[in-house]
C-alpha cells in the first residue's frame, strides 16, 4: 500500500479492524433512531394516509415494501462486489468482512423483494409468478448471494473463502444492469422503474413522498444491521489481538 | 386518513390479505436482520471470555 498516497487517510483508517469497531459504535445509535423513526413514519404514511391508486387500490401498498427492499437488494449487492473487490487488490481485511456482512442481509433482503412482489402479483396480475425477465433476475440475484454464503460457509481458511467470493460477487454483477434494464429490453409484465430521484415521479407526490421516506428508512436500517455484523465479525476474527481480549474481559 | 373506520383499515377493500401478509414478512426480515446479529454478538463475547478464562487459567 505504501507509496500510492493518491488515497485519502479515511482509506487507511478503514483498513484498521479496531478503527473501524470505534467508528461504528459510534454511528450505531443515530443511525438507530433514525432508521426505527423513517420506517415507523414510513410503514403508517404507506398503510393509512397513502391515497388508494385509482387501478390497483389498497393492494399497490406494497409497493412501499417491494420497491425500496428491490433497490436495496440491489445496492447491497454493489457494495458486496466492490467491498470484495478491494478486499482482493489492497488485502484489506475490513473489506472482507464488509463483503461477508453484506450477504446473508443483501439474501433476505432480495427475499422480502421477491416475496412482496409475488403476493402484490397475485391481485393485479392474477399470479404469484411468471417467469419474466425482471423477475427471474432478481431471483438470480437471490441465487448469487446464497452461492457467496455458500463459499464462505465451506471454506474455513477465511482469506481464501474472502477470494473465492468476491470473484463471484464480481461475476455476478452483470446481472445488476440486466436487472435494471430487463423492463426496457424485454418484454414484461413488471412495470418500469417507479422510483428515480433524477426524473419527475411517475406518481402524484402525496404517494411519492412515502415511498422515499421508506427507501431511505431502508437504509438507515441496512447500515445498521451491516454495522452490527461487521462488529461481531471484527470481534471474531481478531479475537487474538490485544483490544478485544480486553474489551471482552470488560464485559 | 383513507379509511373511515378499523375494518376498512384491517379488509383493504378485499386487498388486506395481501398487503397484511407483505408487511408481515418485511416487518419480521427487518426485525431478525437487528436481533439476529445482536444474539450472534452476545454468545460471542461469551464464547470468547469462556476461552479468555480457560488460558489465564492453564498459564
Amino acid at each position: 500500500m505504501a507509496g500510492s498516497s493518491w488515497l485519502p487517510r479515511w482509506f487507511y483508517q478503514l483498513a484498521s479492524p479496531r478503527w473501524c469497531y470505534d467508528i461504528t459504535g459510534k454511528l450505531l445509535p443515530s443511525f438507530f433512531i433514525a432508521a426505527i423513526l423513517l420506517l415507523i413514519v414510513g410503514v403508517v404514511w404507506a398503510l393509512a394516509f397513502a391515497p388508494p391508486d385509482y387501478q390497483q387500490g389498497n393492494s399497490f401498498r406494497i409497493m412501499y415494501l417491494h420497491v425500496p427492499s428491490a433497490i436495496l437488494a440491489q445496492s447491497c449487492y454493489m457494495l458486496m462486489a466492490i467491498a470484495g473487490v478491494v478486499g482482493l487488490i489492497w488485502k484489506i481485511k475490513v473489506a472482507d468482512m464488509v463483503a461477508y456482512a453484506c450477504a446473508p442481509i443483501g439474501a433476505s433482503i432480495a427475499v422480502m423483494a421477491l416475496a412482496t412482489g409475488a403476493i402484490w402479483g397475485k391481485p393485479t396480475w392474477g399470479s404469484w409468478w411468471v417467469w419474466d425477465a425482471r423477475l427471474t433476475s432478481m431471483l438470480i440475484l437471490l441465487f448469487l448471494y446464497m452461492g457467496v454464503m455458500a463459499l464462505y460457509a465451506a471454506m474455513d481458511n477465511e482469506s481464501m473463502a474472502a477470494k473465492a467470493a468476491s470473484v463471484l460477487s464480481l461475476v455476478g454483477l452483470v446481472n445488476i444492469p440486466i436487472i435494471k434494464y430487463s423492463v426496457e429490453w424485454w418484454n414484461t409484465l413488471h412495470q418500469p422503474a417507479t422510483f428515480t430521484l433524477t426524473e419527475k415521479p411517475a406518481m402524484p407526490i402525496e404517494m411519492w413522498l412515502p415511498l422515499l421516506v421508506m427507501v431511505v428508512g431502508f437504509y438507515c436500517f441496512f447500515s445498521v444491521s451491516l454495522m452490527l455484523r461487521l462488529r461481531n465479525e471484527i470481534i471474531r476474527r481478531e479475537r487474538r489481538s490485544g483490544w478485544v481480549r480486553e474489551l471482552v474481559a470488560s464485559k | 386518513m383513507q379509511f373511515e373506520t378499523m375494518s376498512e383499515f384491517i379488509t383493504m377493500d378485499g386487498h388486506g390479505l395481501y398487503v397484511w401478509l407483505s408487511y408481515g414478512i418485511g416487518l419480521s426480515i427487518i426485525i431478525g436482520n437487528l436481533v439476529l446479529p445482536l444474539f450472534k454478538r452476545k454468545e460471542l463475547i461469551k464464547s470468547l471470555a469462556r476461552r479468555l478464562r480457560r488460558e489465564n487459567n492453564t498459564q
